[in-house]
């Protein structure tokens, strides 16, 4: 192990006692209560002992003192957290992080610090993780300090940079050293060329914040170079801001895709639109919510596992109301494409309001499952996992439904509806089972969106009211009876509106996407891609 | 020849519907004001301004028949004609607030004052004017009526397209009016009323004569819708309804049949707001709300479209079954309201009138019956349905 004997030799060059052996908790706590006691110079005492401990779970403490939020109990001295700030809440042991009696009297204290501690403090946390032995505890520490970019971190940087092996947090400690470089007004020219150049390389808002500042307080033999780093990075800057808009726009397009696509279909085969969609999308969002509310009760090892479980469930259950709509109500509407719009209304109204009875009207907050929290980064995009998997989802559902349309008797039944009600009937087709099937189908789909909605948003009884006008504009704009006129109609409309958003505001944005629809069904009354041919007229 | 027009108008049916609208424009408020306050007939002073946006409301649901009803046109949009009238009418009010609001500016209305405004929007001057302000009433939804019609109809915009996208465009305007930056008092709106036509708004004696106007509006709409539909226009207006095409090929410009219907109703809907917000003390963009005027739809269906008493039965019914479901049980006014919508729909295709249409259908047949045994054929034209005004 060259690695740690390296490390060993640096901490006993800095001065500090190589002390690898974890204390006895007992000792450790009393070095802890160390802290409280005595003058700020007393305090630094204690600070270096508890450096030379090793010990990592240190860290943390020094971190509280740093935030000036770490207190003692005054007549016993023993240092201790409080759960909320301000010194509020409950006591915890600072090391075992165990919850401690409470206080009878108003006994606590603050340890103070003042600048010159608060700057031993940074050096000894950046110390203690910086050349810490576990590499996830140095780089998140050489994150910070690129964060921070302190100078008077400089020289601990250097002999961390100095012992570090691992190639990944080299470059973050090298670009934060260029940072620092940047920043410190004594660093000589040469060392400030080379850091303009890493600076450059790192990229994003933050480098080019660097930069800017840097060029204001920069010798002029610098501010050219600067200013052409500047240049580059604002260039790569508005490419990615671009390729960002276009990203979150794809992102809301593939949710309004979920949303309109079941939408279109009934409306493609059936010429009917079904008002109470958005409310089969809120009872997928409501199905998810009670599987995972059974999940939390009874298997909560489960719990990564709800969305794979809610996905059929909500599909079968709202196709199933979907088929109970269509027979109970919309078939005895055939031919009043009007009517079947208002019956469908009141339709939504009932089940709105019949779980708002159920669930009761208030907002019900559904998970993420692990796998879909957090975020990644693309170049100079950040990417949500839950916005990039409802992009996966919804271009599966989309090609799902393609294929079913296309390779399957029942696609092949219903696309010969659309073109055609009275030619396919009289071929032989069950036109009422076709019916029921698509609208049991539409409506799945919706549950399906249902359950990609409720992980990018709350749930709430009304959640299917806020889709439903959108989706009604991508049905409109795509035009009906083929699929890929939802798929353009959707990803247009999202990529359209946040492009606008950044100019007018996300209502003005709305507004003027609206208006722009409304315009547009002038020139192509029946959308995008209408379906050509005299059955239309019929 | 418009008195001509006019007699035409005044078909029996007609001709007693305005005689009880202005029986009950001047029975209402004289009943309130001029009864003692114990006399069992004596209408309490809160049902005055009630009553009144019930007949605001029939008026709403008369215009949208004229457009649904009699053209095929399903208007998914007709609260913002309502609401715009509304707001013009609002405007006004406003202006008459004066020094008397909480910042007592003469000019400025409060919440421009708030917003840190320094002069009024161009759209707000002249609107202390009552007769500028009720021309805007009627101007600004007709405008708009106009130019969405234009182009809608020219390019053939029809059936669940058209529905859709004038709820489009009553989401836009919900959502321009929610904007403070509009001058329209954001998602407060416009309120606290002081004076109309220097009358203070409260008052009893305005507010019987506001549903005395209401009434007599509302028989006047009557007059001109009654006047429209007897007309020779009016019977195109059903042609286009029924066979939109054939009515084209027969040579009758569509698009302008159906413009003028669109313009008149918006026009109408406009009044109604007008005479409505001073009765209820406020506007504010949730009248854009699309669910208010699908709303408005159903009104109309219950009462019975493609007839002209219809809307207003509807639309007093409807309303008056809100305001006792709403008081008495919140809970299931959704329930009654979307049943309403379905029941309507699948049972009532031509309303409560229709039903009154086919109980005396059933009972000539009945008597029919009696007098000789039906043949097959009778029964089977007896109890088809009348082709549908929707398609």
């Amino acid at each position: 192990m060259a690695f740690s004997k390296i490390l060993a030799t640096l901490i006993i060059l800095l001065g500090a006692v190589p002390a690898y052996a974890q204390l006895v908790d007992t000792e450790l706590t009393s070095l802890i209560d160390a802290l409280a006691p005595g003058s700020f110079k007393d305090r630094e005492a204690a600070i270096g002992t508890l450096v030379a401990t090793g010990d990592q779970r240190v860290v943390p403490i020094l971190e509280t003192l740093l935030e000036g939020e770490l207190y003692f109990d005054e007549p016993s001295g023993k240092v201790v957290f409080t759960t909320q700030p301000g010194g509020k809440g409950d006591l915890t042991d600072p090391l075992t992080e165990a919850e401690l009696a409470p206080l009878t009297g108003d006994n606590l204290e603050k340890v103070k610090v003042n600048n010159g501690l608060r700057r031993v403090l940074r050096t000894a946390i950046g110390q203690m993780t910086l050349l810490s032995e576990n590499s996830s505890v140095r780089l998140s520490a050489a994150q910070s300090i690129l964060r921070d970019a302190d100078p008077a971190q400089l020289e601990l940087l250097d002999s961390a940079l100095a012992a570090e092996a691992d190639p990944t947090i080299r470059r973050v400690m090298e670009q934060a050293r260029a940072v620092i470089m940047l920043k410190s007004p004594d660093a000589s020219i040469t060392d400030k060329t080379a850091a303009i150049a890493v600076v450059q390389a790192i990229g994003g808002r933050d480098a080019l914040n660097t930069l800017t500042t840097a060029l204001a307080s920069a010798p002029d033999e610098l501010k050219p170079s600067i200013q052409s780093a500047i240049d580059g990075l604002a260039r790569d800057q508005a490419v990615w801001d671009v390729a960002q808009n276009v990203w979150f726009g794809v992102s809301l397009g593939s949710v309004l895709l979920l949303a309109a696509i079941g939408l279109a279909i009934t409306f493609g085969v059936m010429g009917v639109i079904n008002m109470a969609h958005g409310e089969m999308v809120m009872l997928g969002a409501y199905t998810t919510f009670v599987v995972q509310e059974i999940i939390r009760q009874n298997a909560p090892g489960l719990f990564d596992w709800s969305l794979a479980i809610a996905l059929p469930l909500a599909f079968l259950f709202t196709a199933l109301v979907g088929v109970a709509i269509e027979r109970g109500i919309i078939r005895f509407l055939y031919g009043r494409p009007l009517e079947t719009l208002l019956a469908t209304w009141g339709l939504s109204l009932i089940i709105q309001q019949a779980v708002q009875r159920i669930f009761t009207a208030n907002i019900r907050e559904v998970g993420n499952p692990s796998w879909m929290s957090g975020s990644f980064e693309l170049g100079g995009l950040a990417i949500t996992w839950n916005r990039f998997y409802i992009v996966i989802f919804a271009a599966l559902v989309f090609v799902a439904l393609l294929l079913v349309l296309k390779y399957t008797a029942i696609g092949l039944h219903m696309r010969a509806v659309t073109q055609n009600r009275r030619m396919a009937s009289a071929m032989g087709i069950r036109t009422p089972l076709v019916d029921a099937l698509t609208f049991g189908l539409g409506s799945g789909i919706a549950g399906l969106a249902g359950v990609a909605l409720s992980q990018i948003g709350n749930v709430s009884p009304n959640l299917g009211q806020g889709y439903i006008i959108d989706s009604f504009m991508v049905v409109v704009f795509g035009g009906v009876g083929n699929l890929w006129g939802t798929l353009v109609g959707a990803l247009t409309l999202g990529i359209a509106n946040k492009f606008i958003e950044p100019y007018a505001g996300a209502v003005l944005g709305k507004i003027i996407i609206l208006v722009l629809i409304i315009l547009f069904i002038q020139r192509r009354p029946r959308g995008l891609f209408a379906l050509k041919g005299r059955s239309i007229e019929a | 020849m418009l008195t001509q027009a006019l007699f035409r108008a005044l078909d029996k049916k007609a001709l007693i519907l305005v005689a009880i609208l202005i029986l009950v424009a001047v029975a209402v408020p004289a009943s309130n004001l001029l009864l003692p306050a114990d006399n069992p007939f004596r209408l309490p002073n809160y049902a005055v301004p009630l009553f009144g946006k019930y007949l605001t409301y029939a008026m709403l649901a008369l215009a949208l028949d004229l457009v649904w009803g009699y053209c095929g046109i399903l208007s998914l949009g007709h609260g913002a004609f309502f609401a715009i009238g509304g707001y013009a009418m609002g405007m006004y009010l406003m202006r008459q607030i004066g020094t008397r609001g909480v910042y007592a500016n003469p000019t400025l209305p409060d919440f421009m004052v708030f917003l840190n405004w320094k002069e009024l929007p161009w759209y707000w001057l002249g609107m202390d004017n009552f007769a500028f302000a009720m021309l805007m009433v009627v101007l600004v939804p007709g405008l708009l009526a106009f130019i969405f019609g234009f182009l809608a109809f020219r390019s053939r915009v029809t059936g669940v397209y058209l529905s859709i996208i004038t709820q489009a465009m009553t989401y836009a305007l919900l959502l321009a009016f929610f904007r403070n930056d509009m001058g329209f008092g954001g998602n407060n709106g416009l309120t606290d009323f002081k004076d109309i036509l220097g009358v203070p708004v409260q008052a009893t004696s305005t507010r019987a004569a506001l549903f005395a106007a209401s009434a007599i509006a509302l028989a006047l709409a009557v007059l001109a819708c009654s006047m429209i539909v007897n007309s020779k226009l009016g019977k195109v207006m059903v042609a286009v309804r029924d066979a939109e095409s054939r009515t084209r090929f027969l040579g009758y410009r569509v698009e302008y049949v159906k413009l003028f219907a669109f313009v008149v109703s918006a026009i109408i809907a406009g009044i109604a707001g007008a005479l409505y917000v001073p009765q209820v003390g406020i506007i504010n963009p949730s009248e854009f709300e699309p669910a208010n005027s699908i709303e408005v739809v159903i009104w109309t269906a219950v009462g019975g479209r493609g007839t002209i008493i219809g809307p207003i039965i509807g639309g007093i019914l409807v309303n008056v079954g809100k305001s006792y479901f709403t008081g008495a049980f919140p809970e299931y006014w959704l329930f009654a309201l979307g049943a309403l919508f379905v029941v309507t729909t699948l049972f009532l295709p031509k309303g409560i009138v229709g039903l009154i249409g086919q109980y005396r259908a059933a009972t000539t047949k009945r008597e029919q019956h009696d007098r000789d045994a039906p043949t097959p054929m009778q029964v089977e034209a007896g109890t088809d349905p009348q082709p549908n005004p929707a398609e």
